[in-house]
């Protein structure tokens, strides 16, 4: 198993990375190398084992429906790189 | 033009009706200031832990259950990845997965064209988060409202091949499904408001070919008028696009309310790819037997079976029992007259008649008791107003027309008919005497009709009746006036 610079370019393009030539080659290859290790993983005989939904063994974590305050819209807005009339500001959207 | 026929496939967001959001505890609710209903989780901050509101998955088993699907016993959450501003955390927390959804396998019964029922298969019901809320900015910019970001939103997804095959079909599962949603009472089913969201994926073929053309889809239809029309428009454009010798691409198309015509909005260029994983900050859910059975216990009567127990146990129509079960409220209204011992014909002809007109008009409800709902308060006539005055009306107490003025009297006051008809002295003149006199009077007053009438024209007895009821000020019971106007008139 082995990941090819398109993937990776296409990774990149949906995670919104803008990468150099460069930096896609050097991940291409640290990916490549991760993906060997699950090809390892993937050799193991594990016919005996049951397949799991998730790597944490608990089940049925559920809170109970209660509002509770919500933070102060000046807090929630703090990190925002542009506000306006209390809304996150962001580039134009052309859709919809 | 051969005839092409259409094939609808239906994806509904329903918000559900919780006190609180589906991972974080910011409280629910439309309108409001932007943004004052957020916290580090629905924003999506590092470092924050989600955890999932039982009473949302709950509501998604109920509906799972009264749309007769199957509910796993484990069930998880997933991931599902893309960048969008409406959307803080980079992904959407959702259910991937063929037997994965809270619910999987239904149907939904509508009613038939031939006046039985036909089932739409239900390939699955989800449980999800709503996005926030974009909008443009004169000058540029694009503004961000996350209040409702995180409200927990089920979807509800038809199964192909698609069973829905009329534009009129599909208006009729909106309509069955949101009566559904709202007997369950886990959403408001505003389509309005947004609160209830329908995407329809439309294809058209060729009648008899067994190939489903290329589908597009539906957006912002805010009615379920639009629905039938959007559908209506889009049978309409495909066949003559395909006709003309065109092909159909893959697209989303909006519905413009105005012109009633649909737009292109984007073309889908390839599948997205969301990348689904199971979510590892959401711990796997698993739903017992005793759970499951639980909740089914609290399942209503759905609207579907008890408009035809109105049409079968009470002889109603089926546009009649239709309007009564229209609002669960207003079907256990009806139901109270029954149990009180209304007359089921009389009560459906008062409360979809007068009653739902003059509610209408004052902007109130009709419920059983409570103080109203929403914006709108209770109407003071309860249950045993209407069947006090519809007791009155066939025991022969007063006659209809009377119990029209009785009835807008209470409406208005609050007071029984009983206590209206004693107030204003409206009870039927059943003293023969007294129906002699008025008699007497008309035909005094009529000497050419009277002439008339005795030389054969019987059909003037229409207007001495008349000419009586009106002198009595509605309060003669017209049998009686009738038989005592051919006596006087031999
Ligand atoms: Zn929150």
């Amino acid at each position: 198993m082995s990941i090819s610079l398109d993937e990776v370019r296409h990774v990149a393009n949906l995670a919104r990375l803008q990468l150099s030539e460069t930096e896609l080659l050097s991940f291409q290859g640290q990916l490549n190398s991760l993906l060997g290790h699950f090809e390892d993983i993937q050799n193991l005989d594990v016919s005996g084992v049951a397949p799991k939904p998730h790597a944490v063994a608990m089940q049925n974590v559920f809170a109970r429906d209660i509002a509770h305050q919500p933070l102060p819209r000046e807090e929630a807005l703090r990190n925002s790189a542009d506000t306006k009339a209390g809304l996150f500001i962001v580039p134009t959207i052309i859709e919809e | 033009m051969p005839e092409y026929v259409v094939s609808v496939g239906m994806e509904v967001h329903a918000e559900l009706m919780t006190e609180s959001k589906m991972f974080c505890r910011c409280p629910v609710g439309f309108g409001g200031m932007p943004n004052t209903r957020t916290c580090p989780i629905c924003l999506g901050l590092p470092g924050t832990l989600p955890v999932p509101n039982e009473a949302a998955v709950e509501m998604v088993i109920k509906t799972a259950l009264a749309l007769n699907c199957t509910v796993p016993t484990d069930s998880v959450f997933h991931r599902k990845n893309y960048y969008y501003p409406d959307l803080p955390k980079g992904f959407q927390v959702s259910q991937y997965g063929e037997t994965n959804p809270i619910g999987y396998n239904g149907f939904l019964e509508i009613p038939a064209a031939d006046g039985g029922t036909k089932r739409i298969k239900i390939r699955r019901v989800h449980l999800e988060e709503d996005t926030g809320k974009l909008m443009h900015l004169p000058g540029g910019g694009s503004g961000v409202d996350y209040n409702r970001a995180g409200v927990p939103l089920m979807e509800i997804v038809t199964d192909f091949p698609p069973d829905i095959e009329s534009p009129d079909e599909a208006k009729e599962y909106m309509s069955q499904l949101r009566a559904i949603l709202i007997y369950l009472g886990v959403c408001d089913g505003k389509l309005e408001q947004g609160s209830m969201r329908c995407e329809p994926n439309i294809s058209v073929r060729l009648k008899g070919s067994e190939t489903y053309g290329t589908k597009t889809e539906l957006k912002n239809l805010n009615s379920f008028k639009s629905v039938q029309l959007g559908i209506e428009y889009e049978l309409k454009r495909q066949s003559e696009v395909l006709e003309a010798g065109g092909t159909i691409t893959q697209e989303t198309r909006g519905w413009n309310e105005q012109t009633l015509s649909s737009y292109l909005m984007r073309v889908k260029e390839s599948e997205a790819d969301y990348r689904y994983f199971v979510c590892p900050d959401l711990i796997p859910m698993n739903f017992s037997e005793e759970k499951i059975e639980a909740i089914r216990a609290t399942l209503p009567e759905l609207p579907l079976a008890k408009l035809l127990r109105f049409e079968n146990d009470f002889g109603l129509s089926n546009y009649d029992a239709g309007v009564l079960v229209s609002e669960q409220y207003w079907a256990d209204y009806f139901e109270k007259c029954v149990e009180l011992g209304a007359d089921p014909k009389q009560a459906c002809n008062w409360m979809n008649g007068d009653f739902a007109r003059m509610l209408n008009e004052a902007g109130q409800v009709g419920l059983v008791d409570g103080e109203g709902i929403e914006d709108k308060p209770a109407s003071q006539i309860r249950p045993q107003h209407l069947v006090e005055l519809i007791g009155m009306i066939e025991s022969g107490a007063i006659t209809g027309k009377i119990a029209k003025s009785v009835f807008e009297t209470c409406f208005a006051t609050g007071k029984l008919p009983s206590t209206v008809v004693e107030e204003e002295g409206l009870t039927v003149i059943s003293d023969t005497s007294a129906i002699d006199a008025l008699v007497a009077e008309v035909i005094a007053g009529n000497p050419g009709q009277v002439l008339q009438y005795r030389e054969g024209k019987e059909s003037l007895i229409g207007f001495f009746v008349g000419q009586v009821m009106r002198k009595s000020e509605g309060r003669a019971d017209p049998q009686s006036v009738q038989a005592a106007l051919r006596d006087a008139l031999k």
